[in-house]
């Protein structure tokens, strides 16, 4: 049997920040990664840093997100420095486009509540009328009321991101096993073995971070993770000189040059397959925000599963039966990198999770409905 | 350094690649004249600007890129040649013009997207 510091399930974008983070911290790391069956929302995403409607009426997760906003640029610069590879990162703010006066004054109250629960910790927002956008946006359509805005926003190229967290997690000693699927768990306080196709690993630690596969392996530690499937739609055009000064939450151009247009929530299972009047809506609203976009050729178009538990906030847990084992589910792997690799990877290398995490934990699942 | 298959048609079509006047079967794509031109690439990457020709021949890999009848960024593996097509170089992204937009727009209004998260 193979003796790690740390095991951890999943080699996803939040396996992978969280497994890079603890092999920088010095722990000898294992990460179980799955083979090309996986669901993968990690090669499926949107590419967005995207803090601005994190949290309405949860703002621990505000905070948690902010955080991770402000980790990114550290770790976008470590990345680069241990692997040559750019991520790509942009955080100029971020614009959220609303089609007519209903939807802009509904999120105008939104804004307006984010600022209020963030008291002390502060929150900076503006909303902008379509005179002020058209200053900034070319060629925006007549049906664009106006937009919020907060300085936090960003996007990154989050291929790249995986890549490079792959890398620097093996150049930092981690053991990256992948095509490999988790056969048996025995799990006891701070001792956990792992059985693997032909292989036996162990480790005093462990973080399930398997996306969507967490739902099944947290009860095997003690933890719950009740996540499901959210499907989500992106077209993609063809490549076009850069246009957008910042990412428009919905629409954003990567570095390439390509637009991406997004986007979309069903609920359908496993089922990875696109529809075509979802397509069509996704395309209406982008036309709508700017009618040039109508002149572009779609070149892609893909669909991927969120991982995403009950209440949409992410879930952090240690197990109260079984200590040392960890787990982390969310459906922000690009976003909360930053948290994931620089504040979450220390407080398991520590052994125990910051009391800001506490309001993360699945037991807020167990609370009975009032009668 | 390509030729026609000897059993293929006669080469009747003519296109422009260029300003070359090159001549493919009926049927024939438009990257197939590219290549039949002799040129040493067709378009210049966005990221590098280093220069491509025609590759994989069927869709996927986006090296064909050209300029076709005055349309920036088509797979020209996927156009088939027409007498008189005009196919030029594509020099890096395609440029937007913001004015530029359908007569007809949308329905309104479409339902909101979801906004990067709950």
């Amino acid at each position: 049997m193979r003796q790690f510091d740390t095991i951890v399930i999943g080699g996803g974008l939040v396996g992978a920040a969280i497994g890079y983070g603890l092999a920088r911290a010095g722990l000898t790391t294992a990460m179980i990664d799955e083979g090309d069956v996986a669901f993968r929302a990690s090669r499926g995403n949107f590419g967005l840093v995207w803090v601005q409607s994190k949290g309405l009426g949860a703002p621990h997760y505000q905070r948690w997100t902010r955080l991770s906003a402000e980790e990114w640029p550290a770790l976008a610069n470590d990345l680069a420095l241990r692997t040559g590879i750019s991520v790509g990162l942009e955080q100029p703010g971020g614009l959220q486009l609303c089609l007519g006066e209903e939807e802009l004054n509904r999120r105008h109250a939104v804004m307006e509540q984010m600022r209020r629960e963030a008291g002390n910790f502060g929150f900076e927002y503006r909303m902008l009328d379509h005179k002020q956008l058209t200053e900034i946006l070319p060629g925006l359509g007549p049906s664009v009321a106006g937009a919020s805005w907060t300085p936090y926003d960003g996007h990154a190229n989050s291929l790249n991101l995986l890549h490079a967290l792959h890398k620097s997690f093996s150049e930092k000693g981690g053991a990256y096993l992948p095509n490999r699927t988790v056969g048996e768990a025995h799990a006891a306080p701070h001792d956990f073995r792992i059985e693997l196709e032909g292989e036996t690993i162990g480790a005093p630690k462990i973080v399930l971070a398997a996306g969507l596969g967490n739902a099944a392996l947290a009860p095997l530690f003690g933890l719950s993770a009740p996540v499901r499937p959210q499907r989500g739609q992106i077209l993609v055009t063809e490549r076009t000189s850069r246009i957008w000064p910042l990412p428009l939450g919905s629409l954003r151009q990567t570095q390439e040059g390509t637009i991406m247009l997004g986007s979309s929530e069903e609920d359908v299972g496993f089922d990875t397959g696109q529809k075509p009047e979802i397509m069509r809506n996704i395309a209406r609203r982008a036309v709508l925000s700017f009618p040039w976009i109508a002149e572009l050729q779609i070149v892609r178009a893909w669909a991927a599963l969120r991982v995403m538990p009950p209440d949409g906030l992410p879930i952090y847990d240690e197990s109260e039966q079984f200590p040392g084992a960890f787990t982390a589910n969310c459906h922000s792997g690009v976003t909360l990198a930053g948290a994931h690799a620089n504040a979450f990877a220390p407080m398991v290398a520590a052994g125990v999770l910051d009391p800001i995490m506490a309001p993360f934990s699945a037991k807020r699942f167990d609370v009975p409905a009032a009668a | 350094m390509f030729r026609p298959r000897p059993d293929a048609p006669a080469a009747t079509v003519a296109v422009d690649v260029e300003g070359l006047t090159v001549a493919v079967p009926p049927g024939a794509s438009a990257a197939a004249a590219v290549l039949l031109a002799g040129l040493a690439s067709i378009r210049e990457t966005p990221v590098s600007g280093s220069g491509r020709a025609p590759y994989c021949m069927m869709g996927v890999c986006f090296d064909c890129l050209a300029e076709i009848d005055g349309i920036p960024n088509r797979q020209s593996c996927m156009v088939t040649a027409q007498p008189g097509m005009r196919i030029r170089r594509q020099r890096g992204a395609r440029d937007i013009d913001p004015d530029d937009a359908p007569e007809d727009l949308p329905s309104f209004p479409v339902p909101a997207p979801r906004s990067g998260g709950a």
